[in-house]
């Protein structure tokens, strides 16, 4: 990693560019003490992001554990090649990202917005694939306020007290129950899908906001704030994508590769 | 001076204005200045937000547990059914008049005192407070490392608040702060509140994240040019230790609270063994959390209380690397201990461990103990407030150290769990231990932080009320509870009732003290004398800035030259506090050379 240089920095200067006129923050001592800090804090931020995890992977370690019958079935019904296609999309996303901190270190400007907004429509298509084909196909049968087909519903209103009588009971099945393929062998599908509809949604909110930071980053790349001598924002977010896209890459194996 | 040398200092950056005024000073009208706080990066305003936030939250969690005691006053319902119940009829129990109302009134009652005290107020009460005010001043640093993400996490931690808050004047939750599942998701399902409240719990967290996170960098970048590791005081390294543990526990019930709320909406059966969950695995998640946000809450009273009897004995510190690596070794120890919380509910093995695991801890923690009072030992103490509450906290939490070792033990845990033992032990720890540490912390360092000298005579006197009145309300507990009167219970036989009419005059008593405290501190905002920087003879940083400190800590950056207990060559023989700044240093060295 390329070591920051402050002294290049020149905050006098009224015509040098954003980055370069950086102030650092007045209780650090030197802007190489600003980022390394911000670093640490960051590193600290990412072990929580792990640990928060840690809880969907223990789960998933129990009740495969418990229930290898049930594990082995839901994981058939996913289809391993839009994991697959996920996989490949987030890894290329992971590589963007990081060219994209490297064009922003050597002063590449143009080049660090192409791979920024290819990073971003990395996630995008990460999300669409998800979205599209494969939550929307095993939701249809019980997402049935979005559908005017199989309920009465006219209205957002309606369609929200609709998930609340839902939520309630609505005619005796609830989400967690809801996975009962009429083909299902075995009693403890639910938890499967529960485990695998936590893992992969939470997962998702994540993807959603990394591409938040990284939309971000892009927007204040547009006004120069990120240069050779100051790219803590850049660094941060990409440290956070590489995060949401390690991830995924334990997910992927231990939800569509098992049988 | 001797804990800035001028001479070397750097000089500050050219002063802007209102930095070399006390952080307390006016910023014009009335608005400009709640826009000021409301707004403000700086830690010791953010310190003092979450003092006022957490002292507020302590009287209402105080509150229930006066309700809790009244209640159990009498074995029949005496509050639940008639006196709250047609106050507040409308909010809390529409139905309260019959018997099995008053119940649900006192279950109610007690998990709004159990869950409002954890995570309301024991857990952020000294990091946040006290941490957040001094903690930087104490290494010698401007702010913490990111001022910004402080406020933020002030923020979080008062919407957390307000939800929980919420939740309570939706009708309450009855689940007592564990939130067991499946009582937890499956009581009560026409209501939302028990979801608001666990939701609340989850945004507390991250308000606890941040604040750790915060800390650590701090110590860990900024502190003062010639402050090492071992030459910082040992409040921080019990906060650092603290930090440490909210960051790697606190995400745990992060996801266990998140997957409960998903329980309790979805109904996803990770915890409900009629859908194949298992609801001991909810326990493991959230003791795994919750056993090391025990040590969260006790590490930063041992912290103040290293720094209490040190100074106000005016003695080095006996064992400081001993009481540093303690704190290190309670953290990590920490870790390996919750499942003691769910001895009847694993396999003999795992029991075994755990017991073992839980008595490893009694080892640092009697390392500090044995060091404080090796510490006071030939010391010149000071019998003032903040002394008061050292020594009340040695005592109350040498009761509540060993009464754990009975429950970590296998076999008389089994008849202990779940009794008012157990009650009075965590009190004592909890209460007796953080609570009295923070108090005395907050009269050790009140003049520091708002510059006026507190009326010692009175405090002192509300200190041995509190002190009364806390044994008188749990010595009772530990003895009924060995006699076998479970916890959580709105009823009892009459065998009990002369322990719980003792208890709950003592909850009285408490009452007073506090209030008494209360008004001692007001009265010092008022009219207080003006408090001079060091009124104790401390040597660490903060008492080498103005009380109270300007707004950007030090008018120099300190440069640290000797250690943060160096009595016995920092300050000369029979030196009186009053005699401070402390006298030239190589007259004092010829003092002690020639001893």
């Amino acid at each position: 990693m390329t070591t920051l240089d402050a002294h290049t920095s020149n905050p006098a200067d009224p015509n040098a560019p954003a980055y370069a006129r950086y102030k650092h923050g007045h209780h650090w001592r030197s802007q190489a003490e600003e980022f390394d800090g911000t670093k640490l804090g960051f590193w600290l931020f990412l072990s929580t992001e792990v640990l928060l995890f840690a809880g969907i992977f223990c789960a998933y370690a129990i009740f495969r554990m418990l229930y290898p019958e049930a594990w082995a079935e839901g994981s058939s019904q996913l289809d391993w090649r839009f994991g697959g296609a996920n996989t490949i999309v987030l890894l290329l996303s992971s590589y963007t990202m990081a060219a994209a901190i490297y064009s922003c270190q050597t002063g590449k400007f143009a080049r660090m917005r192409m791979n920024l907004l290819i990073t971003i429509f990395c996630g995008l298509l990460f999300l669409a694939i998800k979205f599209l084909f494969e939550y929307t196909p095993k939701w249809s049968g019980w997402f049935f306020f979005l559908d005017p087909h199989l309920a009465d519903v006219h209205s957002t209103k309606e369609a929200l007290g609709g998930l609340f009588k839902f939520v309630e009971g609505y005619g005796g099945k609830r989400p967690g129950q809801f996975f009962d393929y009429p083909f299902a062998k075995d009693a403890n599908i639910p938890l499967w899908w529960s485990v695998y509809y936590c893992g992969t949604a939470l997962h998702a909110l994540h993807v959603i906001i990394g591409m938040i930071l990284i939309g971000r980053v892009y927007l204040k790349s547009l006004k120069m704030t990120y240069g050779p001598t100051y790219y803590t924002g850049v660094e941060i977010a990409g440290l956070y994508w590489h995060l949401v896209d390690l991830i995924w890459i334990f997910l992927f194996p231990l939800l569509y590769l098992i049988h | 001076m001797s804990t800035i040398d001028t001479s070397r200092a750097k000089p500050h950056e050219p002063s802007h204005g209102h930095h070399d005024e006390s952080y307390l000073a006016s910023r014009g009208s009335l608005f400009s200045n709640i826009w000021d706080w409301a707004t403000t990066v700086d830690h010791k305003k953010i310190g003092v937000m979450y003092l006022f936030a957490v002292l507020v939250l302590f009287f209402i969690g105080g509150l229930a547990a006066i309700l809790v005691r009244l209640e159990l006053f009498e074995p029949t319902r005496i509050v639940g059914g008639k006196v709250v119940g047609s106050l507040f009829q409308s909010l809390t129990a529409p139905e309260a008049t019959s018997t099995a109302a008053g119940n649900n009134w006192y279950n109610r009652t007690f998990t709004l005192h159990g869950a409002i005290m954890v995570f309301m107020v024991i857990v952020p009460s000294v990091p946040a407070s006290l941490g957040n005010f001094f903690l930087p001043i104490q290494i010698g640093a401007k702010d913490v490392a990111f001022p910004r993400l402080n406020l933020l996490s002030w923020y979080i931690y008062v919407i957390g608040s307000i939800f929980a808050v919420l939740s309570i004047i939706l009708g309450g939750v009855d689940t007592g702060w564990t939130f067991y599942t499946p009582y937890s998701t499956l009581t009560d399902l026409g209501f939302s509140r028990g979801a608001i409240l666990v939701f609340a719990v989850f945004v507390l967290g991250f308000s606890s994240i941040l604040t750790g996170l915060n800390f650590v960098v701090t110590v860990h970048k900024l502190r003062a040019p010639g402050m090492g590791w071992f030459d910082m005081p040992l409040f921080i390294w019990g906060v650092y230790s603290t930090a440490i543990i909210q960051v790697l526990a606190t995400p745990v019930i992060g996801i266990t609270l998140l997957l409960l709320c998903m329980e309790r909406l979805f109904r996803i059966g990770i915890f409900d063994p009629s859908l194949g969950g298992d609801p001991v695995l909810y326990q493991h998640f959230f003791w795994f959390y919750s056993h090391p946000v025990v040590y969260v809450m006790i590490l930063p009273g041992m912290a103040i209380i290293s720094e209490l009897i040190a100074v106000h004995s005016r003695k080095r510190i006996f064992g400081y690397r001993a009481v540093a690596f303690a704190s290190l070794g309670i953290a990590a120890v920490s870790f390996l201990v919750w499942g003691h919380h769910m001895f009847t509910g694993m396999g003999e093995m795992a029991s075994f461990i755990f017991s073992g695991l839980t008595f490893l801890v009694a080892i640092p923690t009697a390392v500090k103990v044995f060091n404080w009072i090796a510490t006071l030992y030939k010391g010149s103490i000071a019998i003032n407030t903040p002394m008061l509450y050292a020594l009340i906290f040695l005592f109350l939490f040498t009761i509540g150290g060993l009464t754990g070792l009975p429950l970590a033990t296998l076999a008389t845990d089994v008849h202990l769990h779940d009794s008012y033992f157990v009650v009075a032990h965590f009190h004592y720890v909890m209460m007796g231990g953080t609570i009295m540490a923070f108090v005395g912390g907050i009269h050790h360092w009140w003049p520091k932080m708002f510059g006026k000298m507190y009326a010692e005579k009175p405090a002192m006197l509300a200190a041995i009320l509190v002190f009364i009145g806390f044994n008188l309300t749990f010595i009772p507990q530990f003895l009924m509870g060995a006699q076998g009167m479970p916890r959580r219970y709105a009823s009892y036989v009459d065998a009990f009732h002369i322990y719980h009419q003792l208890s709950t005059f003592g909850s009285f008593l408490l009452l007073v003290g506090f209030l008494l405290h209360a008004f001692v501190l007001v009265h010092s905002l008022v009219a207080g004398k003006k408090a001079p920087p060091n009124p104790w003879g401390g040597l660490t940083l903060e008492w080498s800035t103005d009380s109270p400190p300007i707004a950007h800590n030090f008018h120099h950056e300190p440069i640290v030259t000797h250690g943060p207990y160096d009595y016995d060559s920092v300050v000369p023989p029979h030196w009186d506090p009053k005699d401070y700044p402390l006298p030239d240093q190589k007259q004092v060295a010829q003092v002690h050379a020639g001893h």
